[in-house]
């Protein structure tokens, strides 16, 4: 018969525990990276001059369409041919802000884009100065309207690092692979990383919801 | 020794892309098979189903492709059958592509104004007689650029079934990498068939939608034809 045995999976505990702060360290880390990425390729894509548009529109295309695991081998398998040879953790940080960066562009683009003109045009008539107007009339709604975006985007990014496990790198869904070698229980081993997987996303939405709740009163009260 | 990367090797890693796309077409359908039977589930009047429904689609939109992948892989063996990778690899993405489609498809159904279903009502037909001439036909239009682009997706992450043993472009790349040591040639190429496969995709979902939104308010006429349309579509 078939029986469930996580004795020796859930004794580990300390290992999935140093797993998992690995892996939101590795997504904040990846994240914060892709979102500086991001806002320069939005600048890029909006910018006056046609090269740079290309470059950031080929940039985001070339991420969008073509799977994850294989952008994280070129940088970890393919660089060191360039001689540039990184270990696991950059390589995985590397591919993964990569990534990040070319959702985050789209992302920041659009909320760029959801400023109406004549927003900024009447915030200067009624005398606001132009600081004033970026930040009240063009940043907070801007942030705003891309927050939900971007937090979401935070999750999946979390969800594909489990993806750098294929590169050695000790997240997770490798540690959960180590510990099955070790048990020789795999489907207990990745019911409980499932789990835990599930607990964080639930954690950081919560999180989210409640610093957005916060963050744009504005919102609220238009509602 | 080894090999050198050459076009025979170009050739093998094509073939190893029909697998891919053989893959992605039958999560696509088997998750449009249980992703059609959530969104009825999402949009009965049982809050039981409801609810199921919705967990199911919790779980897993919240775990990694890759863990859901693992557990496919371990639990079909787990239940004492021993069967080819391409089984497990369909089971775990028909799983995958069920919770997505199922959600997508809901938001279709949902965005049938409430009086299409009155004038329905009041025309005498029952549930599924307004489902299937009215609602339906003119949820499909709204569905069909999103569908396209989850494919999109879908396509893109069968590269994780290499994984689990199935050999489909990215396994196949690293075994060509593997052979000939030049992974950095081999890995963009195998990017590159990604690329012209998925970039197509996307441009065909992002054409449907544009021509969606173009037709808004022809879309509004055509909806006093619902039969025309469901023909149309068949």
């Amino acid at each position: 018969m078939f029986y469930f045995d996580f004795a020796g999976t859930l004794s580990r505990w300390d290992v999935f525990a140093h797993a998992a702060a690995f892996t939101v360290g590795l997504s904040i880390a990846s994240t914060l990276l892709g979102l500086l990425i991001g806002v320069a390729g939005a600048a890029a894509r909006l910018s006056r001059f046609r090269a740079a548009r290309a470059v950031a529109f080929f940039y985001v295309e070339l991420i969008r369409n073509t799977p994850f695991l294989v952008q994280a081998y070129v940088v970890y398998f393919g660089f060191p041919s360039l001689g540039l040879r990184l270990n696991a953790i950059t390589a995985a940080v590397i591919a993964l802000s990569l990534y990040a960066g070319a959702y985050v562009t789209e992302i920041v683009r659009a909320g760029i884009e959801s400023i109406d003109k004549g927003q900024v045009e009447a915030a200067r008539a009624l005398g606001l100065s132009p600081t004033q107007t970026f930040r009240h009339v063009v940043l907070k709604p801007a942030l705003a309207s891309v927050y939900p975006a971007l937090t979401s985007q935070f999750i999946l990014i979390m969800l594909a690092s489990s993806v750098v496990s294929t590169i050695s790198v000790p997240e997770l869904t490798g540690a959960a692979n180590d510990i099955q070698g070790l048990t020789f229980r795999s489907l207990e081993a990745f019911l409980v990383v499932a789990a835990l997987y599930l607990v964080l996303t639930a954690a950081f939405k919560g999180v989210f919801s409640a610093i957005g709740h916060n963050a744009f009163t504005f919102k609220n009260a238009a509602r | 020794m080894f090999q050198t990367f050459s076009w025979h090797h170009v050739g093998f890693l094509a073939q190893a892309g029909l697998w891919t796309l053989l893959l992605s077409t039958v999560a696509l359908f088997g998750g449009a098979i249980f992703g059609a039977l959530l969104m009825l589930a999402r949009i009965s009047i049982f809050p039981a189903l409801r609810g199921a429904a919705a967990a199911y689609i919790y779980v897993v939109q919240g775990i990694p492709l890759l863990v859901l992948l693992f557990i496919a892989y371990f639990g079909v063996a787990f239940a004492g059958f021993d069967v080819p990778p391409l089984v497990s690899a369909g089971v775990a993405f028909t799983l995958y592509a069920a919770a997505f489609l199922g959600e997508i498809w809901r938001g279709s159904i949902e965005s049938v104004g409430k009086g299409q279903w009155e004038g329905a009502a009041a025309l005498g037909l029952d549930w599924p007689g307004t489902m299937r001439h009215v609602v339906v036909p003119q949820a499909i239009r709204a569905a069909i650029p999103p569908t396209v682009g989850f494919f999109v997706q879908l396509v893109k992450n069968t590269a994780l079934s290499s994984v689990i043993g199935f050999v489909e472009l990215t396994r196949a790349g690293q075994i060509v990498a593997n052979a000939t040591f030049q992974p950095l040639s081999v890995y963009l190429t195998v990017g590159a068939m990604y690329f012209v496969i998925c970039s197509c995709l996307s441009y065909l979902s992002r054409r449907l939608d544009e021509r969606m939104r173009g037709q808004g308010t022809r879309a509004k006429a055509a909806t006093a034809q619902p039969a025309a349309l469901a023909a149309a579509i068949q």
